[in-house]
């Protein structure tokens, strides 16, 4: 690293081993750099407990013991408001209309990058270090984001929302290693967060119990589970948010289906709350349709273009056609994929570069003959 | 590094660290019978008594604790659970609305889980309790009283509280009266006796003794629950084989605080006033809270319109210049200050504000050095904005 390379970086220090070690390889490389640990619930519970995720106060104190250790300056910031209002909210209301949100996907959009970096940028830092899981590389403004090395932790899905403005102020050290390497590290430097388990939880759902939760944000919201074979209500239920399209489990059918087979959400309707059930094979999508597109080179695609893509977030990726316009993209899969739900991003790959998302709001069964543009316009 | 957060604590004075160091290599528990514990009795008994005549009070009258959150919780928790026990009609707690959490939260605490009732006494615009306030407050809650607690001065804003005035309003009423003095002694003339109060609270660390080890005086008269029970080694009071060597540099610290209080405070005062000049000068809406003539001498706290503290603190601590947004932490989370919304503030100012605090090692040099980085930070800090929380 040159002297002239030296930056102001903010690290986003969650507590946890993966961020304490981007900020100590943010140290090595001679980056002038300050911890925050953000706090994002508005009461705070003093332990972790089970895998939660990274709001406790001994989460904060973890971020600051590492932050010692790497001897850079700690603070910590309040967005406990905006992170209710931008992501909790958002999270509860989107089930609410019978979609499938990603909550660490609009975190990263809404606060690390935007309220986050926008303050960073502000007050002097010339870039955002976090611990995703991710390769990114800037040149002259453009940012080239790549999926981890370790496919197990890769994390490129939930960073693909990201603008070129926000990626190229952006600095993600661990998309090299493994999260072995990552934990070995963290011991090698005397980190004491090394052997602290991942988190993978909902951060704010602390017993990880999301209809739960929902249900004391929603209240009771009753409606029916309908075969969709036969047009039969096989049973009622109290809130159709405590159904994601896909699910298998938990469905609490008295009958079994005629076929003997087992039963899948398919779809729900939020305003009447009736849940559609059946067989494996109608999960399957062909045509994806999503909006509000984002390019991260931050050049918008217009027409045809081959790629794979990635629909949930820890899927795998799919050949597919996409078809894209300002407004949106449809991807047609070459195989068909089960379970796709509203609400998810559609992640766009190259190879294991990331060329865009968009936000999934539709998929349909392909159409038996005639062009994609017929199905498009 | 410019260190100007002298009211969260300020440097040991290196009589106090002499004394410390000393007793350090001394054994002896000050309760033993033999002739080791008898010598760190005698230690203990003459800081007693050293600390006694530097602020107007009886070696009997204080009671040594670890430090200023405890004599608080003591005064507070000891005076409510044993005047209540005299009288159970007594369970009010009149308190000032812009005391320190030590007492405020002690004070909350017996609220939620003893039944307290607690009466916070409005401050005006500078954060001063006025008599007619406490006076009115005890015309018709006098028989239900605890107890009165109003600080001698506020730690965050600095304002000086008519202290013997409002120990003379309890007093008529026949209701003890609390001060919190910590950041009074040593600053202010404080005079235990002459000030009419019945219990004090003062600490070692903000007048250059060590951390952990304070006080509470406490008029010989008055009954007090206990908050740790064990040997009983201070008045049956408070329990705790006694931290000698502390007590010691406490001691010697509070003695020589007290001696160069008028010189030192005289020459604090005047680099104060050239550090506020010159601050309101380099930002011209700057607002300087807290009463601008009685108030603490080494104490400048300002707000400073369309910043956050928080980030003026970043900015400035980056550019090694210490400072404090002077409000309590909770999980590190900056809260608006309690006592700058007492005071009538609205919550932009309240998260806008710094406090710069000067004491014994500060110099000339420490303001240039503030007024050096200060007009870049808050152009910086005022385009980061203060809207970025919601
Ligand atoms: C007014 C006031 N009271 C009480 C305390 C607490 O004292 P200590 O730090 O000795 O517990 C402080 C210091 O933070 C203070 O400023």
């Amino acid at each position: 690293m040159t002297v002239s390379a030296r930056m102001r970086v903010l690290a986003a220090m969650s507590g946890g081993v993966d961020s304490a070690v981007a900020a100590a390889r943010a140290v090595a490389a001679g980056h002038d750099v300050t911890g925050v640990h953000l706090a994002l619930a508005r009461d705070p519970a003093s332990h972790r407990t089970g895998a939660r995720g990274c709001c406790t106060k001994e989460d904060a104190r973890d971020a600051r013991r590492a932050a010692d250790v790497l001897g850079i300056p700690f603070y910590v910031w309040d967005l406990a408001e905006r992170f209710h209002d931008d992501v909790i909210d958002d999270f509860v209301a989107e089930y609410a209309a019978g979609r499938t949100p990603n909550p660490c996907l609009r975190c990263n959009e809404k606060i690390k990058f935007t309220a986050v970096l926008d303050r960073a940028l502000a007050l002097g830092f010339d870039a955002v270090v976090t611990g995703h899981h991710a390769r990114l590389s800037v040149a002259d403004g453009v940012p080239t984001l790549r999926r981890s090395v370790d496919e197990a932790k890769d994390q490129s899905y939930v960073l693909a929302v990201l603008t070129r403005e926000q990626l190229a102020h952006s600095m993600f050290p661990l998309g090299d290693s493994t999260k072995t390497q990552v934990r070995a590290e963290a011991a090698a430097r005397g980190l004491a967060v090394a052997e602290k388990p991942d988190s993978h939880d909902i951060c704010f759902i602390a017993d990880g119990d999301t209809a739960g939760f929902l249900r004391r944000e929603l209240g009771s919201r009753p409606g029916s589970v309908v075969d969709s074979v036969t047009g039969d209500v096989l049973g009622e239920h109290d809130g159709a948010y405590a159904y994601t399209v896909g699910q298998r489990r938990g469905l609490r059918l008295g009958r079994p289906a005629a076929d003997g087979r087992p039963r899948y959400v398919l779809d729900i309707q939020p305003v009447s709350g009736t849940v559609t059930v059946g067989p494996a094979e109608a999960l399957d999508a062909d045509l994806v349709d999503a909006g509000r597109p984002v390019w991260t080179d931050g050049v918008a695609r217009d027409g045809e273009l081959r790629c794979a893509v990635q629909v949930r977030a820890h899927g795998g990726r799919v050949p597919a056609v996409v078809t894209a316009t300002p407004d949106g993209v449809v991807a047609r899969l070459e195989t068909p994929v089960r379970g796709v739900a509203a609400g998810q991003a559609l992640v766009l790959y190259d190879g294991d570069r990331v060329l865009g998302s968009a936000t999934i709001t539709a998929t349909r069964p392909v159409p038996a003959a005639g062009p994609l543009a017929e199905v498009t316009a | 590094m410019t260190y100007l957060d002298h009211a969260a604590t300020t440097p040991m004075l290196p009589e106090a660290v002499e004394a410390f160091t000393a007793a350090l290599g001394e054994v002896g528990n000050p309760s033993s019978l033999h002739a080791s514990g008898r010598r760190a009795r005698r230690v203990v008994e003459e800081a007693r008594e050293r600390i006694a005549a530097a602020l107007g009070a009886r070696p009997s009258e204080i009671v040594f604790t670890a430090g200023g959150t405890e004599a608080d919780n003591l005064a507070i928790k000891g005076l409510f659970w044993a005047r209540r026990g005299a009288d159970p009609r007594r369970t009010r707690i009149l308190a000032g609305a812009a005391e320190h959490h030590a007492v405020l939260d002690a004070a909350h605490w017996l609220a939620v889980h003893e039944r307290a009732e607690v009466t916070l006494l409005d401050v005006d615009a500078v954060g001063r309790v006025r008599p007619e306030t406490l006076a009115a407050a005890l015309a018709d809650q006098a028989d239900q009283a605890a107890l009165v607690t109003v600080m001698w001065a506020n730690n965050e804003v600095g304002t000086v509280q008519p202290i013997a005035e409002l120990a003379a309003v309890a007093a008529e009423h026949g209701v003890p009266f609390h001060t919190d003095a910590v950041q009074a002694v040593g600053q202010l003339p404080v005079d235990f006796a002459a000030s009419g109060v019945d219990a004090l609270t003062v600490t070692g660390h903000k007048l250059g003794g060590p951390l952990g080890v304070g006080a509470l005086l406490l008029g010989r008269d008055l009954r007090l629950t206990p908050l740790l029970h064990g040997g009983g080694q201070e008045r049956d009071v408070r329990s705790g084989t006694l931290d000698a060597p502390g007590i010691v540099a406490f001691a010697v610290a509070v003695e020589a605080a007290v001696k160069s209080r008028s010189e030192r405070t005289a020459a604090l005062a005047e680099l104060r006033d050239d550090l506020i000049r010159r601050v309101v000068e380099l930002v011209p809406d700057a607002v300087l809270n807290g009463d601008p003539v009685d108030r603490l001498p080494g104490n400048a706290h300002f707000s400073f319109p369309g910043c956050e503290g928080d980030a003026l603190l970043m900015l400035l601590d980056a550019r090694g210049i210490e400072c404090s947004t002077g409000s309590a932490c909770s999980a590190g989370v900056a809260q608006p200050s309690h006592v700058l919304l007492a005071m009538g503030a609205d919550e932009e100012r309240a998260r806008g504000s710094l406090r710069f605090s000067l004491g014994h090692t500060s110099t000339a040099a420490d303001v240039d050095e503030l007024i050096g980085a200060l007009g870049p930070v808050v152009e910086r800090a005022r385009r980061a904005g203060e809207g970025w929380r919601s």
